[in-house]
């Protein structure tokens, strides 16, 4: 705290000796000093995440109304194309390319015309991957949170399929959807999974429930274990059925955990894209806006990539912000709050 | 006061960004007489670039060459093994204007796209090479815009490999091999596979259908020239023969791989691979076709197919200091001991034509002469600097029409404009 029981430059009084109110001056002065303290401290942390997040973020913003590079037809070099206006955004959202100079609406076969699809393909996969997900996992939470023997055992195997990379998971499901794969082999069918668009989708879906599910459900069991077990016991005590219980006490108490995991869990699902990479390549309506980004980014057009890119960044980001205003996610809101507090 | 000071950390992370992002937005651009033109007559070390060095081929050559140049020592830069890695790294490295990249393998389709970049010195005047002794369609896949960038160091072509039990002299045309599917059909086995899954392998084999029937996807001018009649017969030849069979329906998932394991496991009668697949159905202890099977051209309208080309070119980069050393260390790849160690080290298909002839060599590797064959008339990938989206508009729509989803017509139609809005006209 500070030493000095008065101070000599107090700004209200501006006189030293006679403060009509020393504690409201030192205040502010220590406010200041610490003001300044804080600064300093939080610097280093300001720049690195400067250079980390921002600096990428802003950077694709800037670079996503550049032109991408063109060919002089003379010389049959790229040359810089300077400023796009919204062109790379009108580009994908109203699937318009050019071709000898004219816009044209972009024809099969362009990453362009795929710009819709690959967004349905992401959402289409984020709803029905987040809703098995969830419900499964809630089971699998409910079970693990109950004491038997070999619980360790059993929590530590279900989180095997998380520990394994993306990557590793994805190759694996790749042989096993193979045509001549375990799958086929198993229940004697001949099913081309990666050929046609419902059995790729359904074995990406497969393949991404198997992996996730485990993370889901510790989320949800980190939930339900901060339900006190006396709550349980005063129920049964006046004849609570386990419906009843699972309803009125288990719901409620665990929603905000619940909350935060399926919020988690959809932010994570909208930028897949291991699985379908690895497993179709994004053949059959399986590209999601993960893919189409790196797609275009490996074509050379880093502008239009990164046009898309803020789009997938907007798209996700309005999805959050559902999550937060209508179904009341507090993910962050305990630290604001004290955060705030502390500041006024 | 208080204000401006919540307020400074906010004025610096923009100030720290916006500075960052001006330092970035140099861009790329025609490099005509800049960087080229500079470090033509510098002689020292030099760096090699390449992807993993699986088979043991490059260490020794480097190590053949700094035995003998002292002075102008190669290190040798190992990349990995994913093509894709590869390319982002040189991009990444070019855009840097990385002078430590001096030479540089480069995939046979990225070739003009990084020559039109303005990054590879093209080899006139001092760097020129004696093409005489290669093959020809492997220099054209160096080639862009009528100037040559890099020097052929490896290639590849397609194979037909087919059982010798059931087919004792291989079909020479399209048209007889299908003819042949009969014997498949009473066997019960599959009859013709190459890759048809949508990714890089469906653009080669479209574009084998699509030349081996006397049809082009870029013309001469570079101008997308799929809808011809030609070029529209030979896709319409692979979309036949999968609706009706003589392509079995799994073929549609076949890279590689799944179409070299059907073949060795006895499912299928045709397969059209590159030749890495003879050692393994050769040597593989699950291999059921070791002794009864065999290879041929591919097979054409009348004659031999036009296989498209892999493969590999060396480069310089036009921001190296050493270019006379580069250019002699392309001499060297090039030169017939160290095309003969590619060969017999790494089974990789050299590009100077007297070496199918060697007998020694055939021994080692029979699919040399089938090889040859092939590689004469082979015709090069789309040489454009859009070949990432010409690729794409190639297999996606490609691979509508082989699955009959859409018709040979209009797929092609589509394939044209597809490929005219990737930027090649």
């Amino acid at each position: 705290m500070s030493t000095e029981p008065q101070s000599g430059t107090d700004l209200e009084s501006g006189q030293a000796g006679s403060p009509p109110n020393p504690d409201k001056g030192d205040m502010v002065r220590k406010e200041a000093t610490q003001g300044r303290a804080a600064s300093m401290l939080i610097a280093p942390s300001i720049v690195v995440l400067t250079i980390v997040i921002l600096y990428p973020v802003v950077s694709a913003v800037f670079q996503s109304f550049q032109k991408d590079a063109g060919l002089d037809s003379a010389t049959g070099l790229f040359v810089a194309g300077g400023f796009a206006g919204i062109a790379n955004y009108t580009h994908w959202i109203l699937q318009q390319c050019t071709a000898g100079g004219v816009s044209v609406p972009c024809p099969p076969g362009t990453l362009g015309a795929q710009f819709w699809s690959s967004i349905s393909t992401t959402f289409f996969f984020t709803v029905v991957t987040v809703i098995l997900e969830t419900a499964i996992g809630f089971g699998m939470a409910v079970i693990m949170a109950r004491t038997f023997r070999g619980r360790g055992l059993l929590r530590a195997s279900v989180l095997v399929p998380w520990a394994i990379p993306t990557a590793v998971t994805a190759k694996l499901w790749f042989f096993i959807f193979a045509f001549e794969g375990i799958a086929n082999k198993m229940f004697g069918t001949s099913i081309l999974w990666t050929g046609s668009e419902n059995p790729a989708r359904a074995g990406i879906i497969i393949a991404d429930v198997w992996k996730t599910t485990p993370f889901m459900a510790l989320l949800i069991l980190a939930g339900l274990q901060i339900i006190p077990a006396d709550v349980y016991e005063a129920a049964k005590v006046d004849g609570v059925t386990a419906w009843q219980r699972f309803r009125h006490i288990t719901l409620p108490l665990v929603k905000p955990a619940l909350l935060v995991a399926v919020l988690f869990r959809t932010l994570d699902a909208l930028r897949m894209y291991d699985l379908p990479q690895i497993m179709t390549g994004g053949a059959n309506n399986t590209t999601t806006l993960s893919i189409l980004v790196v797609q275009e980014i490996r074509s050379g057009n880093f502008n239009s990539a990164s046009a898309l890119s803020t789009i997938t960044f907007i798209l996700i980001f309005l999805v959050a912000l559902i999550f937060v205003k209508a179904l009341g996610v507090n993910a962050v809101e305990t630290t604001t709050v004290s955060g705030r507090g502390k500041a006024k | 006061m208080k204000r401006s000071m919540k307020l400074a950390p906010v004025a610096m992370l923009g100030a720290v960004a916006l500075v960052l992002t001006a330092c970035s937005s140099s861009t790329t651009g025609g490099t005509a007489t800049g960087p080229a033109a500079s470090g033509l007559a510098g002689r020292g070390p030099i760096t090699y670039v390449q992807g993993k060095d699986n088979s043991n081929v490059v260490k020794p050559l480097v190590a053949t060459w700094n035995a003998a140049h002292p002075k102008e020592q190669v290190t040798f830069k190992e990349q990995t093994d994913s093509a894709d890695q590869q390319h982002d790294d040189l991009v990444q490295n070019f855009q840097a204007k990385n002078p430590n990249y001096d030479v540089m393998s480069v995939d046979v389709i990225w070739t003009a796209e990084f020559a039109a970049k303005g990054w590879l010195q093209p080899l006139k005047g001092k760097q020129a090479l004696d093409t005489s002794a290669m093959l020809p369609s492997t220099v054209k896949t160096a080639t862009y815009n009528k100037v040559m960038y890099a020097a052929p160091v490896t290639t590849d072509g397609g194979i037909l490999y087919y059982r010798k039990d059931l087919v004792p002299t291989p079909p020479k045309t399209w048209d007889e091999m299908m003819g042949m599917c009969t014997i498949a059909k009473a066997k019960k086995i599959g009859c013709y596979a190459g890759q048809f899954f949508k990714y890089e392998g469906l653009t080669v084999n479209s574009a084998e259908a699509v030349n081996s029937a006397g049809g082009t996807i870029l013309g001469t001018d570079g101008k997308a020239t799929v809808t011809s009649a030609d070029a529209k017969k030979g896709l319409q030849n692979l979309a036949t023969a999968y609706a009706n069979g003589n392509i079995p329906k799994e073929a549609i998932t076949f890279k590689e791989e799944e179409g070299r394991l059907a073949f060795e496991n006895g499912k299928l009668m045709f397969l059209r691979n590159w030749p890495y697949v003879y050692n393994l159905a050769k040597t593989d202890g699950s291999s059921k076709v070791k002794e009864t099977f065999a290879m041929a051209p591919l097979p054409g309208v009348t004659g031999p197919g036009a296989s498209s080309l892999g493969g590999h070119n060396a480069a310089i980069s036009v921001y190296s200091k050493n270019k006379a050393t580069a250019a002699d260390f392309l001499k060297f790849l090039t030169s017939t001991a160290q095309q003969k160690a590619f060969v017999s080290q790494g089974s990789l298909a050299p590009i100077l034509t007297a070496l199918y002839d060697d007998p020694a060599l055939a021994a080692k590797s029979p699919y040399l002469p089938v090889l040859k064959t092939s590689l004469e008339n082979a015709v090069p990938r789309p040489v454009t600097p859009f070949y990432p989206a010409v690729s794409k508009a190639v297999q996606d729509n490609a691979y509508g029409a082989i699955k009959g989803e859409v018709p040979v017509d209009k797929a092609m139609a589509n394939m044209q404009k597809a490929i005219q809005a990737a930027g090649a006209q």
